[in-house]
């Protein structure tokens, strides 16, 4: 993977620190995301590393350094700036609206493309209409990409958990996103259902070209996916490359194998 | 049918298509289910389509007499493709797109394949794997393409491309494409469809277009079918079921035919488009009851005493009032409230509240599902038909319909019963020949036209319809020198919904046994009211209450055949349930679902040696084959059952 391509960098994060009260989550974090790669964040358990997903979209506000993004640099960023600057994200767990249908769960995705105001798209006429129309079709190419045609009136909190974990993706990809988060979109499934995961992964990084941050528990799968991989440890960077080198990293082995640590 | 329609000349399928433009050209042809919504294309707007695939195929060098192979989900540009190959005088070879590529590339071989096309990137990638071995193969067009950017490979074309490119060509050569079709004639081949192999390999059946053509004209005829008729097309069009019901008879009569938009949505889509006339083999209609019965299971309990009730009054009158005949005024107006409160919505949630005409076929039916069906009104019947004829072999008449016959002779065909029982007939949609194989040809289809059916039967002395009990070659004899009916026992087993599928062995033994695949869904379900945890197939098939509810099941098959005084020492004595469910992929099934007795039985060996020597328990590991074709191992213990028997019955004064 590693002879592909690469663009420019789309996302910077610069000397990042986040403490909450004594307990230092992240610890000088820097490294960046480039344009058209699957960038992966792993770690142990407590490593910090939906923390790291939190600080990029905003969610939580960092004491220092500052993120980049698409040029320009701040000290934070704001949820709602992040998604209308094309950043959408899955959570690890399912956070989807359970008594609605998987097509509305994906509608709600096209939301910030929504221009028309509440009068038109309640009369459902002129303009509203041919943005629900232009929406609608956005997000039945999405249930057509992702193969759930058959769920698609389906309440989504009678599905099966990775089920849902696909609907979530959906509705993270209706959005069309520029760079998409993904926490831990493999916890939980069975082999079969990871299989089906990566292959969307991979599937929506070529098609798109989507730009995909990925939190992943799973070695083997990040080790297959990722062009670059970033490892956290007690808040602190372990190693930072392409996923051979950090396979033969010696600090990643001892966090991974469980040697002990000084302080422990 | 319409009078004033020339029919001598409709003998092709390019024809027969000019004709509905001329007649029907804003009529919907073909619909596809795309984005959620139904895409629908005129007959006017298919031809179009047709003609300019044909030119554009051409221009790829497609020609006279050459093969196309087609391969993928039922998709209207995959029926455009087979009308545009026929337009050239080329000949569509479907195949089974879940077939791996192994199988795939015999058939490509064998059939000489010059070009195929296909729907996606799955197919792309089994045609790539097999192209080493098929030198013959040149072309491949894809229909989706999904995942495809990044192949770039000069034999590999987009559907769009080659259509484009048959626009220009046929501006450039103007009459082209008239011509082409102008050469076609009745006796040309029209298609090659492969039979899926109960044993060897498959072999290509040679059909012509007269063949194809007035066998679905006849069938039209027979049942007053015309273009108003809706159909969904969902069945593999490798089978030449589909080739008849969703092409032939399509292309005849002038009617639609949709397509679903998944094999995951058939079900929503089936209720969608409510076909007017359908066909599903007998599992279908098996696992839809199963399912009604399931939710009603749930439902609650006034809607299922409601429901319970108005189906015992359907069970009582429903048929005849279906079949037309006199019942009490009390009864018909109950079945109208009936229709209103139960069988119409039970109807609409099956998708079959519009359906004038249901077929099945393949296997035998049970009575009990059969009767259900038509009980709620819905006029499903019972047809015996080959690939080697294109389908029609006997049909069951309207009001004439019983659960364990097949029918009368469909319109032009002859049969009769030869001297060892077999069934053989002569119709004008015998085949002309298998594929490159004249050997089978010969032993298969005689000088003056009768072709072996391989199965056997009798006529019914009551009603004149022809009866099946089994494969000739699978009737065979206990060592007392009882009739051994395998297939005849499997289908009462397998007429109890807990029972999938069962295999049974006796032939040249000194009794009989069976191995039996228990049905998930429903027993699941049963092991879920009693509180049964269970982890999957495997540990649900090896628990005793499991046993219990199997053997009532064996028993009552024991009750029934202990009736019949020929097959009545055949009464199965010992059986287990399989730790594994039988699979296509594995060889056990064909593809069309058919079980292969002879190779589940030397695969398991030591089942079968197991049930006849008393043991009670025997270690299995068995390498199973998974979807994308790598192969693993089972093991399981599997535990040995015995049946009750029961005293035969002898023939004496009250014999049946």
């Amino acid at each position: 993977m590693s002879e592909r391509n690469l663009g420019e960098v789309i996302l910077a994060v610069d000397n990042i620190s986040l403490s909450f009260g004594v307990m230092k989550v992240l610890d000088d974090i820097s490294f960046d995301i480039r344009r058209g790669e699957i960038r992966s964040i792993i770690g142990p358990n407590g490593a910090g590393k939906s923390s790291m997903l939190n600080v990029i979209n905003g969610f939580y506000h960092p004491q220092q350094g500052s993120i980049t993004f698409k040029g320009e640099t701040r000290k934070q960023m704001a949820p709602h700036r992040a998604a209308s600057h094309g950043i959408a994200r899955t959570f690890q767990n399912i956070a989807l609206f359970k008594g609605m249908s998987t097509l509305d769960n994906i509608m709600t995705g096209r939301n910030l493309k929504m221009k028309t105001n509440l009068f038109w798209q309640a009369l459902h006429i002129g303009p509203a209409r041919a943005e629900e129309l232009e929406n609608r079709e956005a997000a039945e190419k999405v249930i057509d990409f992702l193969d759930i045609q058959a769920i698609r009136k389906k309440p989504v909190g009678k599905l099966p958990y990775g089920l849902q974990k696909r609907v979530e993706l959906g509705r993270a990809l209706a959005a069309e996103p520029d760079l998409l988060l993904l926490d831990e979109p493999m916890a939980g499934m069975n082999s079969e259902e990871k299989e089906d995961m990566c292959r969307f992964i991979l599937d929506v990084n070529s098609e798109f070209g989507t730009t995909i941050a990925l939190i992943e528990h799973d070695m083997g799968v990040v080790m297959d996916l990722s062009d670059r991989v970033l490892v956290l440890d007690y808040g602190k960077q372990l190693a930072d490359g392409e996923p051979d080198e950090v396979r033969a990293n010696q600090a990643v082995i001892d966090a991974y194998l469980g040697v002990p640590h000084e302080e422990g | 049918m319409h009078p004033k329609e020339p029919e001598t000349i409709l003998d092709t399928f390019p024809r027969l298509l000019q004709s509905h433009v001329e007649l029907r050209p804003e009529q919907d042809s073909m619909r596809v289910k795309d984005l959620g919504i139904w895409q629908s294309w005129t007959w006017a707007e298919a031809a179009t389509e047709i003609r300019a695939l044909a030119c554009g195929l051409a221009n790829l060098g497609l020609k006279r007499g050459e093969k196309m192979a087609i391969i993928g989900d039922n998709r209207p540009r995959l029926y455009w493709g087979m009308t545009a190959a026929q337009a050239l005088g080329a000949i569509p070879v479907p195949l089974y797109q879940d077939a791996v590529a192994d199988e795939m590339a015999y058939v490509l071989d064998n059939a000489d394949v010059k070009i195929a096309l296909v729907q996606n990137q799955e197919q792309v990638d089994k045609m790539f794997e097999l192209r080493e071995r098929c030198p013959k193969l040149e072309h491949i067009i894809f229909d989706e393409p999904r995942g495809l950017r990044f192949y770039d490979q000069e034999y590999l074309h987009d559907y769009k491309k080659i259509r484009q490119a048959g626009v220009e060509y046929d501006r450039d050569h103007p009459d082209f494409y008239d011509q082409e079709v102008a050469a076609g004639s009745g006796d040309d081949i029209s298609i090659m469809l492969y039979t899926s192999g109960t044993t060897g390999k498959p072999k290509g059946v040679v059909l012509s277009n007269d063949n194809v053509i007035i066998t679905a004209r006849n069938g039209i005829t027979r049942e007053g079918l015309d273009s108003h008729e809706e159909v969904l097309a969902y069945l593999p069009m490798a089978w030449v079921g589909d080739n008849l019901f969703s092409y032939a008879q399509s292309y005849v009569a002038g009617f639609c035919v949709s397509c679903p938009e998944d094999a995951t949505t058939v079900a929503s889509d089936l209720r969608e488009i409510g076909p007017t006339y359908y066909f599903a083999p007998p599992s279908i209609y098996e696992r839809m009851l199963t399912q009604v019965m399931i939710r009603m299971e749930d439902a609650a309990k006034i809607k299922r005493n409601i429901f319970h009730y108005f189906m015992e009054h359907a069970r009582k009158v429903g048929v005849k009032i279906l079949n037309r005949e006199p019942v009490s005024l009390k009864d018909s107006l109950l079945y109208k409230l009936g229709n209103i409160l139960v069988y119409g919505p039970l109807k609409d949630v099956l998708g079959l509240r519009r359906t004038k005409l249901a077929y099945t076929a393949g296997e035998a039916i049970g009575p009990e599902i059969f009767d259900f069906y038509r009980s709620l009104g819905i006029n499903i019947k019972q047809l015996y038909g080959q690939t080697e004829c294109m389908v029609f072999i006997c049909v069951q008449p309207d009001g004439e319909v019983f659960a364990d016959t097949v029918g009368t002779p469909a319109i032009d065909v002859e049969i009769k019963i030869d001297d060892n029982g077999e069934i053989m007939y002569r119709s004008p949609g015998v085949f002309l020949s298998y594929y490159k194989n004249p050997e089978s040809t010969a032993s298969t289809k005689t000088e003056d036209g009768w072709v072996h059916t391989g199965d056997a039967g009798y006529i019914d002395d009551n009603n004149g319809h022809l009866k099946i009990i089994d494969r000739a070659k699978d009737v065979g004899k206990l060592n007392d020198g009882t009739l051994f009916a395998p297939k005849y026992i499997e289908n009462k087993l397998k007429f109890f919904s807990f029972v999938k599928e069962a295999v049974l062995f006796g032939n040249q033994r000194d009794f009989s046994t069976a191995f039996i695949n228990i049905d998930l869904d429903a027993v699941g379900n049963w092991a879920e009211r009693r509180n049964l945890a269970y982890s999957g197939y495997i540990d649900l098939a090896g628990q005793s209450e499991i046993y219990e509810l199997i053997q009532d099941c064996v028993n009552k098959v024991n009750q029934d055949l202990s009736q019949d005084s020929r097959l009545g020492n055949s009464q199965i004595r010992r059986f287990l349930i399989l730790h594994k469910e039988l699979d296509a992929d594995d060889g056990e099934l064909t593809r069309t679902s058919k079980v292969r007795r002879s190779f589940v039985g030397d695969r398991y060996n030591i089942l079968v040696d197991a049930l006849y020597s008393g043991q009670e328990e025997c270690h299995v590991e068995t390498q199973v084959t998974f979807e994308d074709g790598r192969t693993g191992n089972l093991a399981a213990d599997v535990r040995i059952s015995d049946a009750e028997t029961y005293p035969v019955k002898t023939p004496s004064r009250d014999a049946a």
